[in-house]
Parts: C-alpha cells; structure tokens; sequence
C-alpha cells in the first residue's frame, strides 16, 4: 500500500515538473543551449575480487549532426569467469560473456533537450531490450535545470543446461530532477526516481540452504523464490563546489527504499584537482550500507520455511567502502592528431565489502558456525578520450 | 510508513521550491548572472567529464548493492546474474 502512494506521490511530482517544464518554456526568454562536444572514448575495464574475473573494453561515440542533433553509439563487453562465494558453495564455476549495445539520438530545440535511446544486453542466459525518453530544460536564467524521464526494459532469462527454462520480466522507471546554481561556486541537484519490477525476479541458479537433520552434512538446498514484483525508490542528493585553489569538491547523499524492505543509503566524496597544464588528479571515498530483504536469511531453519526464500548475498544486511584514485594525462596539442584534444585516464577503486548475515559456506565450520563472509575487489578503467 | 513519509515530505519540499521558482511566493531574479559562471563551467566541475567510467562505476555497484536509481543517468535493462 505503502508503494502504491508512492508511485502515486512521483506521479504526481512529475506532473509538478511537467507544469515547470511547459511553464518555463512559454515564459522565459531565452538564448539558446548547446549540444555537448563530440567525442570518442574507448576503455578497459576490469574487476578483480570475491572470486570474480570480469573484463572487457567498452566504446563510446558521440558525434552532432547538425547544431540541433545528435547521435551517440554504446558498447561494452564483460568476460565473465566466476569462482564467488555463491557458486563455489552449490556449483561449478564458469565463464561466459555479456555484450550491451546502445543507440541515442538527441534533439535540442532552444533550452529543452530530448534524448531517446534503445539497447540491448545479451549473454547466453539473459537478454534485456530497454527503452529509454528523457526531457532536461534550462530554465530561470539558466540557474535552473529540470528534467524529466522514463524508461522501460523487457528481459528473457534462460538457465544454461536447461532448454526448457525460460522466464520474463519487465522494468518500469520514472525519474525527475532538478539542478540548480546556487552561487558563482556551488551548485546543487535533487533526483527522483522510482522503479517498479514485475515477473521472474529470481536468480535461476541461487539456492537458500536449511537445516536438514536427515543427511549427514546437516544443511540441504532448494531454490529461491523471490515475489514477482519489486517497487523501490530512491532519492539523490549532490553538490559540486569550486574551491579558491581550481579544485573542485564533490558530494552526494541517496536513500532507497524498496517493497522487499531493503533500505539502503550510500554517500560519496569526490575531489579534483588539477596538477600544472596536464594532470588532473581524482581521490574518492564512497560508503554504502543496506539492511536485508525480508525474506533473506543465511540458513533457513527447514525446508519451505517462508513463502519467499533468499540467500542472495546482495540481499543481505551489508555494508561496503570505496577508496578511489584517479589520474587524467591532458594529451598536449603537438602530440594529438589533427588539433584534436585527447586525454588518457587510468582509475583504480579498492572496494571491501562486509557482510553482517552472510555467513562463508566454503569455510571448515559447522552449518551456521561459519565465520561472516566479507572480500575486497579491485576495480581498474583504464580510458582514452577524443574530443572532436 | 516511513517511505510514505519521507515521499510526501519530498514531494512538500519540490513544490515549495518549485513555487518560489515560478513566482507563486514572490519574483526572483536570477542571482548568478552568465559572466559570473566561469568557476562553474570550468571542466574539472563536470560530474560526468568521464561518462564511459562512470557507466561502467554505475554497472559495478548495481550488480553489487541492491539499491539502484537516481543516478541522474537512464537506466535500462542489464543481466546482473
């Protein structure tokens, strides 16, 4: 019920931000706004940690047909080859690969921008379709900037082994926000955003465990059965301040709630700061922290205990801390092909996850004895940018 | 419950803004004008100066933690298994 008002409560602030956007576009005079500059980017990425090996590049181009459009291409690849804490405890590991792909086409008409994109995202068992509409307008002299979108995604999950699997499931988002200057060096900006699930919203490999007296090892296994629907949302808060020395000085605050009673908050703190001509350096520290859905637990006391049954790990009462570092080389001129400016990145992020009720089933302990489960990752992107 | 408060108190707090904003309270002009904005289009400013690294930032957590959205970014389907 609770979820229903509050899909009803961002309806009704979207309609709040529908009136700005018409009433801001009759009223204000205005200079025009411009596209983003064109662009070339192309990374590696890779993740390391809790025995996952995911890597891959992932290209980025974004090009203006004319003052008023423009098109952008996406598209990443992850090799996959996972030994985690999950699998390791009920399965084998394995590898497989996922491709996404993203086509958008953006439209600027005076201060108002329309983006419209589609993608895909395809592994050998999971393919996600999704639409994506979002209106942003500059508004009160250009010290205001609201937006508004909607997306939606169409999925098909497949479980490897088994040709007769076959689920579906949807997703449905609604966001706004605002952005606002507040003085010559601050700016701040609220984003909405509400997200409603519906169908197959299980992991078909994942099982919970229970307590089974009847077989030596004393812990058996069967399927999670998670609802089929799931409404969240969430709430962001950021600030971007300019400090007296040419540094800039990042925060954001967001709260997220969902009908599985997960609440979740994570906040951030960002600093850049330019070396000479050619050197930005970058320093991050993030903490995220959720409680656990309610049905989550590490070790059901018999089997079909509950209607609905996890032991999801990202489902359970954790928290985790990033510390992140990055540089950016400002590629001089002379060394650029044809005056284009270019930039080579290289970002490193350490993050430790710590779980509260997740216990290690891989460890020599008896059922429910387990040591806490916890792992640290190192997360590495490594980018080269062409502004063009 | 407490969604439901805090999306009302949300949604309290955008009109109250959003009625300053369109001259519902009192006009406001605005306060920054254009040549007073260099510090803030300087491009060490920008949130997104690095939008592939921030998709695949964005990628990472949501596979990681279950909250999602609000990332002021389009969201779409993803097989996070």
């Amino acid at each position: 019920m609770a979820q229903e008002e509050a899909v009803v409560a961002v309806i009704n602030t979207t309609k709040a931000f529908l009136c700005l956007f018409i009433w801001s576009i009759l009223s204000i005079p205005s200079h025009a706004a411009v596209l983003e500059q064109d662009r070339a980017d192309v990374l590696y990425h890779s993740y390391d940690g809790g025995g996952m090996k995911i890597d891959g590049p992932a290209i980025l181009l974004r090009k203006k047909a004319s003052e008023s459009i423009a098109f952008s291409a996406y598209y990443y690849v992850d090799t996959i080859s996972s030994a985690s804490v999950d699998v390791m405890s009920t399965a084998s590991p394995y590898s497989e690969e996922r491709h996404e792909g993203q086509l958008g086409i953006e439209y600027l008409h005076d201060k108002t921008t329309m983006s419209l994109s589609v993608g895909q995202s395809d592994e050998d068992d999971y393919l996600a379709k999704s639409f994506n509409f979002s209106l942003s307008h500059d508004t009160f002299g250009d010290l205001t900037n609201l937006s508004l979108g909607v997306a939606f995604s169409d999925n098909e999950i497949r479980r490897n082994g088994d040709d007769l699997f076959e689920e579906q499931s949807q997703q449905y988002r609604i966001r706004a926000g605002i952005n606002q200057i507040l003085t010559k060096n601050l700016s701040m900006a609220l984003n909405i955003e509400s997200i409603a699930d519906e169908g197959y919203l299980n992991n078909p490999y994942r099982t919970v465990r229970f307590i089974d007296t009847s077989v030596p090892a004393g812990v058996g296994y069967q399927s999670e059965i998670y609802p089929n629907t799931r409404n969240s949302f969430s709430t962001k808060l950021s600030a971007s301040y300019y400090l007296p020395y040419r540094a800039a000085l990042f925060f954001h605050y967001r709260y997220f709630s969902d009908s599985w009673q997960i609440d979740a908050n994570d906040i951030e703190l960002g600093y850049r700061h330019p070396l000479g001509k050619t050197i930005e350096l970058e320093l991050k520290v993030r903490y995220y922290q959720q409680n656990q859905a309610s049905f989550y637990s590490d070790l059901f006391p018999y089997q079909d205990a509950q209607n609905f049954l996890a032991r999801d790990k990202e489902l359970s009462d954790f928290d985790d801390l990033t510390l992140g570092l990055g540089v950016t080389y400002l590629i001089p001129k002379q060394f650029s092909m044809s005056d284009w400016r270019s930039e080579a990145s290289l970002q490193w992020d350490y993050i430790t996850f710590n779980y509260n009720n997740f216990k290690d089933p891989t460890a020599q302990a008896a059922v429910g004895e387990e040591p806490l489960y916890g792992f640290s990752t190192h997360v590495i992107r490594a980018f080269f940018s062409v502004y063009f | 419950m407490i969604a439901k408060t805090y999306i009302r108190a949300s949604f309290v707090t955008f009109i109250v803004s959003l009625s300053g904003l369109t001259g519902c309270a009192q006009p406001i002009e605005p306060w920054v004008k254009p040549y007073e904005r260099q510090h803030l289009a300087d491009p060490i400013m920008r949130t997104n100066r690095h939008p592939i690294a921030n998709k695949h930032i964005a990628h990472v957590y949501d596979a990681r933690e279950s909250a999602r959205g609000a990332d002021g970014a389009g969201g779409g389907g993803c097989g996070c298994n």
